[in-house]
């Protein structure tokens, strides 16, 4: 017995050993520097955790991102414990300079009306900026309203009460929606207003884009708003909204980059821009931004290098990734301006 | 030379002390804990205390964009989806207990005891999934509907059952949360009335009694004590709970008489909210609530005390 324990005890040792020894033997690309961290928005995390799986299997460097949402992003990189944040808020150029931040733009995405009416297919169903904002002010309770069957004349709709689906949780999905709705409805502008939780008039709440997604998958005659990303997953019907131009535009990776590049990047300092209402003749009204935060004069030089160096290869090369993803990579001219922003700015 | 009979020997007197010690120490730990608690969220609370007052607890409001927070449809939710979560669940666990201890037969008592007690143990979250995916599809489809026609039109009690056909609300959390709870009010309930003496329910039942006697007459008063702790401690465990409550309930801050409207609760509020609380007023409003369910449990808990004495210098004392 005592003989067996031992002959066990050597061999799970000598397996130890053998298996480390061959572990030190595999070729792996020697680790740049620590771990490089980040945490924010939960908008970009399936694309960035794509281009960090990437970038480590390419270089070595592992980037570590934690989804805890913008406004623990923004915390996080303000207290130093995190050497980038990443908000789908941006931050005013006082507030940057009070926190000694640069910011600057890393991926595009869409926010996305989905409706869940038996018998619609997704693009059938037409809604307006205003009268979005008065569904979800609850003054438009019914599909059959005027101001909805006026803007689908041939498209049967049901006679029921239109389910409002909204956040619960604090989101910059939500602030870049309600700034939206803020921009095209005075009514929304002088009530709920805009901000990642508002005072919801009307509607049930779910967790988390999912969340959304959820709810308006179960419950007819509902209406939502889920980044694109979910609704290409899912496979939800969207509805058509009418941007500034005056056309109505499905949202899909060609009109979110059309409203990226209609969008006066030149003119925002530290890209201070929500992109929402952007002006192209086929731009998706409903665009986000996600902004990186890093502090201009980093405590380890080191990582804020490697950092950067990890954003520079998504702006350049993580376009494939971001597409397959349903995200929209920044137009060329933006990079430009980025690339050199980063450089005059983080020391 | 010879030993006093009364002189223990010093090891043992020192392992009793120390044994002593150690327990009182565990015991007056869970104060502290309890109070410094209780501490620590009436201070982080009390920026919105200080801007509210009292109104916090009356205003409707829930406006971060406006700076203004009232509790009012927090604990309105919790209270409603935790009473009414107790009401469906008492009657049942007591029925469960009574059958597994009397009515069962033999063979049946331990798999059906055991079912039940797993009902304990699977996550609160699988409960909220399971809510959401197949019992709101179901409530909306025929459950609510019906509620709206039949019960909808009535004058007064007609108001609570109106409302869309969502299948999330008060009403649809209020069950799940009452199954979440039937094994810890059962589990309790079966072993208290195992512990019945067998002489007192054969004494009833020579003198005539019919099953329903000897539970009212006999088992449910010998019990009351352990029934009412179980039950108190399944409505704490409804008070608290938050992952089932938000996925079911909608996350709306409305208040409405009915109950297939949506509704919000303490815990799901503030777990939905705390991350992206981003001002001082709102992460003070936020944690102002955890204080109040606080003094909600313990007033409800003092209540069920106090209910007790009184059943007991009425009835005299059990055990």
């Amino acid at each position: 017995m005592k003989a067996m324990t031992l002959a066990v005890t050597a061999t799970a040792l000598l397996a130890a050993a053998c298996g480390t020894k061959s572990g030190n033997q595999t070729a792996q690309p020697p680790a740049h520097s620590a771990q490089v961290t980040g945490a924010g928005s939960t908008f970009v995390y399936p694309v960035l955790s794509a281009w960090s799986a990437d970038y480590a299997k390419q270089t070595g460097q592992a980037i570590n991102y934690q989804s805890i949402g913008s406004g623990g992003g923004i915390a996080q990189v303000k207290a130093g414990t995190v050497d980038f944040g990443a908000t789908d808020q941006p931050l005013a150029s006082d507030e940057l300079a009070q926190a000694g931040l640069a910011q600057f733009p890393i991926v595009v995405g869409g926010i996305v009306a989905v409706v869940n009416i038996p018998g619609l297919n997704s693009g059938q169903l037409r809604l307006t900026g205003p009268v979005l904002g008065d569904i979800y002010a609850g003054k438009i309770r019914k599909w059959t309203d005027q101001a909805i069957t006026t803007l689908n004349p041939g498209v049967k709709l049901p006679n029921a009460d239109i389910a409002v689906v909204h956040r619960s949780d604090g989101s910059g999905t939500t602030f870049n929606f309600t700034h939206y709705l803020s921009q095209v409805s005075p009514t929304w502008k002088n009530g709920p207003g805009e901000g990642k939780t508002v005072a919801w008039p009307t509607g049930v709440g779910g967790k988390g884009n999912e969340g959304v997604a959820g709810y308006v998958r179960q419950i007819p005659n509902s209406i939502g708003y889920v980044e694109y990303a979910y609704v290409a997953q899912n496979g939800m019907t969207y509805a058509q909204l009418q941007n500034a131009a005056g056309n109505f535009v499905s949202p899909g990776a060609q009109s979110f980059a059309t409203a990226a590049e209609s969008a006066d990047w030149a003119g925002a300092s530290d890209f201070n821009l929500v992109m929402t209402n952007a002006p192209g003749a086929n731009a998706y009204p409903i665009t986000a931004t996600t902004f990186v935060l890093m502090p201009k004069q980093p405590r380890d030089k080191a990582k804020s290098d490697a950092a950067i160096a990890f954003f520079n290869y998504a702006l350049d090369q993580g376009q494939g990734q971001a597409n397959k993803l349903d995200y929209v990579p920044l137009p060329k001219a933006l990079v430009q301006q980025i690339e050199k922003y980063i450089g005059a700015t983080i020391k | 030379m010879s030993s006093s009979p009364h002189a223990a020997p010093v090891s043992g007197a020192g392992g009793d002390r120390l044994f002593g010690l150690a327990t009182a120490g565990a015991a007056w730990l869970v104060l502290v804990l309890l109070a410094c608690t209780a501490a620590s969220m009436a201070w982080g609370g009390r920026l919105a205390f200080e801007t509210f007052g009292w109104g916090f607890i009356t205003s409707r409001d829930w406006d971060a964009v406006a700076g203004k927070f009232g509790a009012l449809v927090p604990i309105y939710g919790t209270l409603v989806t935790s009473v009414l979560a107790l009401l469906i669940a008492v009657p049942v666990s007591i029925g469960i207990a009574l059958f597994l201890t009397d009515i069962a037969p033999r063979w049946l008592r331990r798999p059906i005891g055991i079912a039940v007690e797993l009902l304990a143990a699977i996550p609160s979250i699988i409960y909220g999934m399971w809510g959401l995916f197949v019992f709101a599809p179901f409530m909306a489809a025929h459950v609510e509907p019906w509620l709206n026609d039949r019960l909808g039109p009535l004058p007064v009690i007609g108001a609570i059952f109106s409302g869309p056909p969502i299948g999330i609300g008060l009403l649809t959390a209020s069950i799940v949360l009452g199954i979440m709870i039937i094994p810890f009010i059962s589990a309790v309930a079966r072993d208290v009335f195992n512990a019945v003496p067998a002489s007192l329910k054969e004494a009833a039942v020579a003198l005539g009694s019919t099953r329903w006697e000897i539970l009212s007459r006999v088992t449910l008063p010998y019990t009351r004590s352990a029934i009412i702790g179980a039950i108190f401690l399944g409505l704490g465990r409804a008070l608290g709970e938050t992952m089932a409550v938000t996925f079911v309930l909608g996350n709306a801050h409305d208040l409405s008489v009915s109950l297939l409207m949506p509704s919000n609760s303490i815990a799901a509020a503030i777990a939905n909210e705390f991350t992206e609380a981003d001002t001082e007023l709102y992460r003070s409003s936020l944690i102002a609530l955890a204080f109040l369910l606080f003094v909600v449990t313990f007033l409800v808990l003092a209540a069920a005390k106090l209910m007790l004495m009184r059943i007991g210098r009425i009835h005299g004392r059990t055990h």
